[in-house]
Parts: structure tokens; sequence; C-alpha cells
């Protein structure tokens, strides 16, 4: 209640700023809003789903796209244990940073302290691989799109026959929630493309809301202790502000 | 009073303070000073902006110590300040958000001077210091905002640098100067860095300015009389420390609202896709606290024109104390004024929401209305209310319309001038 208060003040104080969000949409519908286990005060990371998603990650997008900002050992914060971590790790080959001592690079198994490795050595071969677009890094993608990750998976389960008369590129795909509509990267997700190990029907929304749980956490890994502080200093704050508000009144009683 | 503050009597301090007479000072200027005793809370903004100054201060420092600034490697280094640093993500997004927060305060502060005529004479030169700190603020939180290498890091360092080109002959070499070479690239990130890491003890500098001119005839205050003596005042020291105190806390409830709760709220999500020269984001704007110039500058058809207006709308704030020429310093005894103000308020809120939006229909009109009304309202409206508007009458004193319960206000001479020293 406080911090919808807060929230509500803070809004109207900056309320020239909400302008922001209105990127000119051309006629895009907006975003079906989904229940994330992370929103909120006390949101937290459902590790259930982001391991999940962490497979559809592996299983389906890791194809073309990379999480650059992420190291094998990041994944212990979806509760895997250190052994899973080393043998998720060990399942990659990756590019030792250093020449071997014949001086050349050379290939072994990733360990924990290694960044995940990306499908393609450099964006260039990217763009050749994918018909000269280039497939973004994910490790930042929902902070790096207007609507978050109810726009990721929006844009996930947004493919559509294209509206009679839309004129479509060669080789483009019509999504509803895509800028301008035509996107290069065809339909990823279709039902029963993952098999999850926990048994839980692997259908193309559920996938989108795994894999975005997985992504979210990805761009934003400090959000669990960013909430737990912040109602921390919350509660610090206004115990505070009674203080000085008591104090205030105290000091003032005599000058009025 | 003397003997009241913690410490007079030590022999050592007694000591240093006949040869530096530092505790002296602070003292008299942060314990004794008298300070009129009817401010309102209007008047925290002040104190609140000078805290929020070492906030920026202390999480930039400790920043920089983690940050590359160079153009292949300044994005990962952000990056890897939220992910891998201990409380980096703190750091980082209490600065973010911190600049917001400055602005706000800022801007409040200013308008609290507008509303209550704080600029006029003999507090000319306290205002005109203001303004170069809201200058240099600007300065410093653009080139500040190009660090993280975002997309909207790189292509607004392009549109502000390239104002200058609109300058005749010699503004496309000026540009090249700025940039250190023939596109905004890694010498441009590197002398921004640097300026970055300079201005704000510029600003620290004009602020000690700002508070010995304000320290030389105390606060205006909500009726805008001057103190007549101490029965007007109270002590800085329990009174306003406290009050200052209590507007902190509630402020950093604010503040931690969004460090905590919506990091990302008020800033751009183009800019947590790393600059590539080769595309330019759909629409290219500014941090909320830039917009209303934003809108003035393309509001104009005529580019330099946009860009005098521009800077023009922030150097016009330097002559307002003689712009306004009434007598009268509070709105509260300025009939006409005390509504001309809000609509001053409205303005730059629209041109706020006009710099926003994308230039097309009705936001080019709104531009465009807001932008005349803003000059107009200094140039114009300013000098001509002076002259017509009937100040209703001044209290005798503060003391009488505070402690009678504002019944002072009929015994005063109406619009009566304040007196020259």
């Amino acid at each position: 209640m406080l911090i919808r208060i807060f929230a509500s003040t803070a809004l109207y104080f900056m309320f020239c700023a909400a302008a922001f969000s209105a990127r000119a949409a051309d006629e895009v519908p907006p975003l079906p809003h989904q229940e994330w286990s992370f929103d909120g005060v006390f949101g937290t990371y459902d590790r259930a789903s982001a391991q999940r998603g962490f497979q559809v990650y592996k299983e389906v997008c890791s194809a073309c796209h990379p999480v650059k900002h992420l190291y094998f050992r990041d994944l212990a914060d979806l509760g895997y244990s250190d052994d899973e971590v080393k043998a998720i790790a060990a399942s990659y080959q990756v590019t030792n940073e250093q020449p071997n001592d014949q001086g050349e690079m050379y290939q072994r198994p990733g360990r924990p302290s290694d960044p995940i490795p990306g499908p393609f050595p450099n964006d260039q071969a990217a763009r050749v691989a994918n018909n000269g677009a280039l497939p973004p890094d994910l490790s930042t993608i929902v902070k790096a799109r207007d609507g978050g990750p109810d726009y990721v998976y929006g844009l996930l389960t947004g493919y559509k026959e294209p509206p009679p008369g839309f004129n479509m590129l060669q080789g483009m795909q019509y999504d509803v929630y895509f800028p301008g509509h035509q996107i290069a990267m065809p339909p990823p997700l279709s039902d029963g493309a993952v098999t999850f190990a926990d048994g839980t029907p692997a259908t193309v929304p559920q996938m989108a809301h795994d894999v975005v749980t997985f992504l979210t956490w990805a761009a934003e890994p400090n959000l669990e202790p960013r909430h737990r502080t912040g109602f921390k200093v919350f509660l610090f704050l206004v115990v505070v502000a009674g203080l000085f508000y008591a104090a205030k009144r105290k000091i003032w009683a005599a000058a009025h | 009073m003397a003997d009241t503050s913690p410490g007079a009597g030590s022999r050592i301090i007694r000591w240093i303070d006949y040869r530096l007479p530092f505790v002296a000072m602070l003292q008299h200027e942060l314990y004794e000073y008298p300070t009129p005793r009817n401010l309102s809370y209007w008047w925290n903004f002040g104190s609140l902006s000078g805290i929020m100054l070492v906030v920026m201060i202390v999480t930039g420092i400790f920043l920089a110590m983690q940050y590359t600034p160079h153009a292949d490697l300044a994005f990962d280094s952000v990056e890897r300040i939220m992910r891998d640093v201990d409380y980096g993500w703190l750091l980082r997004y209490a600065h973010m958000n911190g600049a917001s927060m400055f602005f706000a305060l800022v801007y409040i502060h200013l308008f609290r001077g507008l509303y209550y005529g704080s600029y006029k004479q003999p507090r000319e030169l306290l205002w005109i210091l203001g303004v170069i700190i809201l200058i240099l603020m600007i300065m410093t939180a653009f080139m500040g905002y190009v660090l993280p290498w975002g997309q909207m890091s790189y292509w607004a360092a392009t549109v502000i640098t390239n104002l200058f080109s609109a300058i005749p002959l010699v503004g496309q070499g000026i540009v090249t100067f700025l940039w250190g070479g023939f596109t905004v690239g890694n010498p441009t990130l590197n002398r921004f860095y640097a300026l970055h890491y300079l201005l704000p003890f510029v600003i620290v500098a004009v602020v000690m300015l700002h508070l010995i001119a304000l320290h030389r005839f105390g606060s205006n205050n909500p009726l805008g009389i001057d103190m007549k003596g101490p029965q007007d005042t109270l002590p800085f020291h329990p009174y306003f420390t406290i009050k200052d105190l209590f507007g902190l806390a509630v402020f950093l409830l604010v503040y931690s609202f969004f460090v905590f709760y919506a990091p990302n709220f008020l800033a751009s999500s183009d800019n947590y896709i790393p600059a590539n020269p080769m595309q330019t984001p759909n629409h290219i704007v500014p941090e909320w606290y830039l917009l209303p110039y934003y809108a003035i500058l393309r509001s104009v058809p005529n580019k330099l024109l946009g860009v005098i207006l521009a800077f023009g709308s922030i150097f016009l704030l330097f002559v307002v104390p003689w712009l306004d020429t009434s007598p009268v310093r509070s709105a509260r005894f300025r009939p006409i004024y005390k509504w001309v103000f809000w609509l001053l308020v409205v303005d730059v809120i629209a041109l706020g929401w006009v710099g926003a939006n994308p230039p097309e229909g009705l936001v080019v009109t709104v531009g465009q209305i807001a932008t005349l009304y803003y000059f107009v309202h200094f140039v114009i409206l300013f000098p001509l209310l002076g002259k017509l508007e009937r100040p209703r009458p001044l209290p005798l004193s503060i003391a009488t319309a505070v402690l009678q319960g504002g019944g002072g206000a009929q015994l005063g001479r109406a619009g009566a001038p304040i007196a020259r020293p």
C-alpha cells in the first residue's frame, strides 16, 4: 500500500517521463500481461521455470543467439548444484583464451569460470548464416526492449498469418508484436520442440513463459537481492522518517 | 550561543580555532545562522540537492573504479558492474536514477525560486550561480549518459554534438574538434569520461559560491519580505536541521522506490543495446530532464534558430532578476503572477511531453505554442506584470504574519518596495 502511494506520487511527479514509453507503435496491439514470478516487491525467479527456460534456450535459441554476458558459474543461481554446473560446462567445447605452447588456439571442455560460448565466432559469421540478419545477444534482451518480459513473450507467441493484402518481404515472417510486423526470425517454438525432464507439457506458451523467465534472470540476475535490500531499506526509512517527524514536532512545538 | 556547540570547550578545538577559525565558521553558518522562521517545505530542496550531489560523486567514484572508458569495452564493463561487482547493481542504479532525482530536486528548487521571487535584489548573484550550476549539471548528465556506450548513448552524443554544426562557417570544424575524429568514437568517449569526472567538482565549487551568496542575506521566505530582527528568525540548528532531515528521509523513500523497484523506468531500453554506428534507433530521445529543451529545439524549422532558442531558454534565466520588474517577491501577494506562474509550469510539462513524442501532427503544434509561450512568459509578461499588477498589501514583518496567524497582512502598505541596502 505504502509503496503504491509512493509509486503514484513518483509517477505523478515524473509524469512527463511517462510519455517515454509511447514509442510510436504502428498499430501494434497492447501486450498481453503475463503473471511473472519476479513481478512485485517480493518477486523472485521461479527456479523450475528458469531451469526449463535454460533448457529451451540451450536446445532452441542457442542455435542462433548468444548470451554474451553469462558465465556457466552464473547458472548456480538457478538452483543447479556445483556438479551440475560443471557437467553443463563440460558439455560445451570452448576455445581457450590463451594459445597453447605451440602458439595455437585450441578447444577444450568448458569450465564453470568460462563464458557460455555463442553459436558463431563473430557477428559477420552470424549474419552470413542468417540471411544477413544478426540474431541479437539475449543476455540483455529483456531490458533492451520496451515492454520487457511481456514483449519477448508476445513476440515468441505472436507469429500469425499476415492479414490479407499485407505486403511481406521475401524470407520474412509476420509477428503481431514485432515493430513493423516483419521479422527475419522464423517461428522458433513449436509444440513439443523440447522434452522437459519434470514432465511439464512443452506447449508454445509454456516454453515461451519459461524461456522469458530464464532471459529475465539473464538480464537482471541481481533482482532478488535488489528486492530484498529494497524492502529492508524501506522499513528503515519509514521508521527513520517517523522518528525525524516526531523530533521535528517536538523541537518546533515552542517556536509557533 | 558560542558555548553550546559540541566540543566548543575543548582546548584543542580552541587552539585550532584561534589559528584557523573553521569550527567557528561552521558554528556561525550551520548552527546560529539566522533563518526565517516561516520557511515551508519548499525550502528543503536546496539542501536535498546538495546531498544528492554528494551521493552522485560518491557512487560515481566507485563506479569509475570498475568502468572501462573504451568504445569496445565500455558496454561490457557496465554489464560487468551490474553482474559481478559486489553491490555493483546498487551503485549503478543509484547513480543512474540519482541523476534523475538530482534534476527533479533542482527543478523544484528552481521553480520555488520563481514562485517566491528568490532571485530579486539582493539575491541576483545567488540566482545566477544557481543557473550556472544547472548548466554544468546538464553538461555533466549528458556526458555521463554517453559512458555506458549503448545505442541511445551513442546517438544522443551524435545528435547533441551535431547541434554545433549549425554555427555558420566554423560549425563543422567545431564538431570534428569535439569528437576528436570524423565521427563519434573512442576519442569522444574518452574525453567525455574525463570531463564527466571533472565537472562535478566544478559544480561543488560553484555550490560553495552559491552558499556564500546565500548566507550573505539569508534565505528568502514564503512571504518574500526581509528579516527585520531576531523575532523573525530561528537558529538553523536544531530547527532547520531536523526539518531538512525529515525531508531527506521522505525524499530517500522516493529515490529508493526507483532504485530498488523501478530502476529502469526512467531509462531508455535502447541503451541496453550496445552502440551501433550503422543502425539509428527509431526515436532518439534524451532523458526526461532534457525533454523541454529538446522540444524547443525541434519546434523551430530552422536548425540554427532552434539551437539558439534551446540554449537561449536556459541562458534567459540569467537575466530573470532584471526582466521581473515587480518590487514584490512572493507570488502570494501578486494576484496575477500567481496564476501566470502555474501557466509556466504547465507550459514546461507540455514541452516535456512534446519532446518525448515523435514530431508529428498535434505534437508539433503544441510544441510551437509552448515554445512561444515560454519566451513570452519571461520576455514580455515578466516586465509587463511588474507595471500592470497591483500587489496585495505586504505584512509588516515575518513575526507579525506568522505569530498572529497571518493577521498582519492588513498592516502593510500596498506593494511596499523592498528596502534597498
